[in-house]
C-alpha cells in the first residue's frame, strides 16, 4: 500500500492552522457546545470503522468484524448524541427582546 | 497515477464536501445567531460521508454495520437528552467512546497488516493506540469523578509522578521497539495495556476543580488520536476532523489553565488543595456582616447597575430559575442586570452559560471575565451566588496565597458586594476569602435557591 506521507502531513498542518483560526473566534459563551460539536465531528472515525467491519479480510476476519462493529457503535453514539445535545443547547441561547420598537 | 473507478470518485467527492461542511460548521459556531446552522452543516457533512462510505465497493457485508449503526443510535439518543448539569460527564463519556473507536480500529489494523507494516505507519499506529487507550480510561475516570461515582478528592501518594511518567516512558519504549520490529506482535498488547493503566493513574490525583482543564485536554488527545488514525488509513477527511478537534481541545485547555493560573504540567502533576488547610484554619473568628432577604432586596431594588456572579454552587442548588426570576423582577424595575461569568465557573468550559441560557436568561447579558471586569467600579451591587475562589481578591494582592495570580472577577471593586453562601466554609480549593470580611460585603447565609426566592418575593412585592 502506498502512503503519501508528505501530503498527509501537509493536510494535517493546514487543518490545524485552520482549526486554530476558526476556533479562536468562537465566543467563550459557546465553548460547551463547541466541545460537544467537535466531539460529534470527530466521530467521523466511524468511516474507518465501517470499512474495517465491512471489508473482506483473508485472515483476521473475525477480529476485524468484532472490533469494527464495536467501534461503529461507539462512534455512532457520539455522532447522534453529540449533534442532539449541541442543538439542544444552542436552541436555549436567545437574545434579549428589543426594548423599544 | 491513481486509478479511480467512477464510484470511488463519487465517494472521494462526498468526503471533500463533508470536509468543507465541517469547517463551515465550526466557523458558524462563532456566533449564537448562526450556530444552529453550524450544527446542520455538521450533520449534513456527516450524513454525506457515511453514505459515501457505505457505497465503498470493498464492503462485502452490511449486516453487522447496519446493526452497529442502529445500536449506536439507540445509545446515542439518551446521551443527547441528559440534563444540562450532566453535560460535563456526558462529554467526558463521549471522549471515551471516541477514543475507544480509534483504539479498536488501530488494534485491528495492526493485526491485519502485520508483519509488513512500514516504519512510519507503525509509528503513527502506535501514537493512535497509545493516545486512544489513555484517553479512553482517562475519560472514563473523569466522567466517574464528575458523576460522583468516584471520589472527587485528589488521591496522591509519594512518587506518584515518577510512577506515572515511568509508565508512559515504558509505553513509548515498547512502541519504538515495535517501530523497529513490527513483526513482534507479542509486544502490541503492551502499547494498549500500559496506556490504559496510565489513563487511570493520570486522573487519580486530579481534583474536581481541575476538571475543566482535564476535559479539554482529553478532548485534544481524542482529536489527535483520530488524526493519527487518519494517517494510518490515509483518510484526509479523518486527518482534518481530528486536527480540528485536537486544535479545539488544545485552545480550550490553554484557556482553562490560564483562567486558573496553572500550567498544564501543574494541573497534571500537582495535586491542589493539600497544604493550605492550615492557613485557612487560622482565620476562623473574623467578624462578617450579614443581611436578611428583605434588606438585600431593598438594596438591589435601589441600585442602578447589578452584576450577578454565579458559580457552580448556584447550579448545585438548582437556583438558576430563581435567579432568572430575580433578573426579570429587577429588569422590570429598570435595574441594569448583567452576569459576570468566570471561565472556570462550572465543570467544563462554557458550562455556566449553558445553565443560564437554559433558564432563559438572554445570552447578551452573559459577559465573560474580560468583558465585565471594567464594569465593577461603576456597579452598585455585585451579587455572588455560589462562587468563591473566582472572586477572591487574595489572587490579586496576597503573594503567599495558593491562588495568587489567578485572574478573578473584581467584585470587590463594586460599591456593595453580596454573597449568598451556606456557611463560612472555605471553597473548593480550601482557601479563605478576604472578600467576606470587607466592610462593603454583606453575607447572605442560606440555600441559594430559597434565598434568591425570598429576595424575588420582596422585590416583586414592592409595587408602587
Amino acid at each position: 500500500m502506498k502512503l503519501d506521507l508528505l501530503t498527509s502531513l501537509y493536510v494535517f498542518m493546514l487543518a490545524a492552522f485552520i482549526g486554530f483560526e476558526v476556533i479562536r473566534r468562537v465566543s467563550p459563551l459557546l465553548h460547551t457546545p463547541l466541545m460537544s460539536l467537535t466531539n460529534a465531528l470527530d466521530a467521523i472515525a466511524v468511516v474507518g470503522a465501517i470499512i474495517l467491519a465491512g471489508e473482506y479480510h483473508a485472515h483476521g476476519a473475525m477480529l476485524a468484524k468484532i472490533l469494527g462493529t464495536i467501534a461503529i457503535v461507539a462512534a455512532t453514539s457520539n455522532i447522534v448524541g453529540g449533534f442532539l445535545i449541541t442543538d439542544r443547547m444552542l436552541r436555549m441561547f436567545k437574545a434579549s427582546a428589543p426594548k423599544k420598537p | 497515477m491513481t486509478n479511480f473507478s467512477g464510484m470511488e470518485q463519487i465517494i472521494e467527492i462526498t468526503y471533500l464536501i463533508a470536509t468543507a461542511l465541517f469547517i463551515l460548521s465550526l466557523k458558524w459556531l462563532s456566533s449564537p445567531a448562526t450556530a444552529r446552522r453550524g450544527v446542520f452543516a455538521g450533520e449534513l457533512g456527516m450524513l454525506l460521508a457515511i453514505a459515501g462510505t457505505l457505497l465503498h465497493h470493498g464492503i462485502v457485508e452490511y449486516k453487522w454495520i447496519v446493526m452497529a449503526l442502529v445500536l449506536g443510535t439507540i445509545i446515542g439518543v439518551p446521551l443527547g437528552e441528559v440534563a444540562m448539569t450532566a453535560v460535563p460527564q456526558r462529554t467526558a463519556l463521549s471522549h471515551a467512546f471516541g477514543a475507544l473507536c480509534v483504539t479498536l480500529v488501530g488494534t485491528a489494523e495492526f493485526y491485519l497488516r502485520t508483519p509488513d507494516v512500514p516504519r512510519f505507519m507503525m509509528g503513527v499506529l502506535s501514537l493512535e493506540v497509545i493516545l486512544g487507550s489513555l484517553t479512553f480510561t482517562g475519560s472514563l475516570m473523569a466522567a466517574g469523578k464528575l458523576q460522583e461515582v468516584l471520589p472527587q478528592r485528589p488521591i496522591t501518594y509519594k512518587g506518584q509522578n515518577i510512577v506515572n511518567l515511568g509508565l508512559l516512558g515504558v509505553a513509548i519504549v515498547v512502541a519504538s521497539m515495535l517501530v523497529a520490529h513490527p513483526e513482534k506482535t507479542q509486544l502490541f498488547p503492551l502499547i494498549v495495556g500500559i496506556p490504559l493503566l496510565f489513563g487511570v493513574m493520570m486522573i487519580i490525583p486530579i481534583g474536581g476543580a481541575d476538571m475543566p482543564t482535564v476535559i479539554s485536554l482529553l478532548n485534544s488527545y481524542a482529536g489527535l488520536s483520530a488524526a493519527a488514525m487518519g494517517f494510518v488509513l490515509d483518510s484526509k477527511l479523518l486527518i482534518i476532523a481530528g486536527a480540528l478537534d485536537g486544535a479545539s481541545g488544545f485552545i480550550l485547555s490553554v484557556n482553562m489553565s490560564k483562567a486558573m493560573n496553572r500550567s498544564f504540567s501543574n494541573v497534571l502533576f500537582g495535586a491542589f488543595g493539600q497544604e493550605q488547610t492550615a492557613a485557612a484554619a487560622k482565620q476562623e473568628a473574623r467578624p462578617v456582616r450579614s443581611a436578611t432577604p428583605e434588606e438585600a432586596a431593598a438594596i438591589l431594588a435601589a441600585a442602578n447597575k447589578v452584576v450577578i456572579v454565579p458559580g457552580y454552587g448556584m447550579a448545585v442548588a438548582q437556583a438558576q430559575h430563581k435567579v432568572r426570576e430575580l433578573y426579570d423582577a429587577l429588569t422590570k424595575r429598570g435595574v441594569d442586570v448583567k452576569f459576570g461569568i468566570h471561565p472556570v465557573a462550572g465543570r467544563m468550559p462554557g458550562h455556566m452559560n449553558v445553565l443560564l441560557a437554559e433558564a432563559d436568561i438572554p445570552y447578551d447579558k452573559l459577559l465573560d471575565m474580560d468583558e465585565i471586569n471594567g464594569d465593577f467600579p461603576q456597579t452598585d451591587v455585585a451579587l455572588v451566588i455560589g462562587a468563591n475562589d473566582v472572586t477572591n481578591p487574595a489572587a490579586r494582592t496576597d503573594a503567599s496565597s495558593p491562588i495568587y495570580g489567578m485572574p478573578i472577577l473584581d467584585v470587590d471593586k463594586a460599591r456593595t458586594v453580596m454573597v449568598i453562601k451556606r456557611s463560612m466554609a472555605a471553597g473548593f480549593a480550601g482557601i479563605d476569602n478576604p472578600l467576606y470580611y470587607l466592610d462593603k460585603t454583606l453575607m447572605l447565609f442560606g440555600d441559594a435557591k430559597s434565598f434568591v426566592g425570598s429576595i424575588v418575593r420582596e422585590v416583586g412585592g414592592g409595587h408602587e
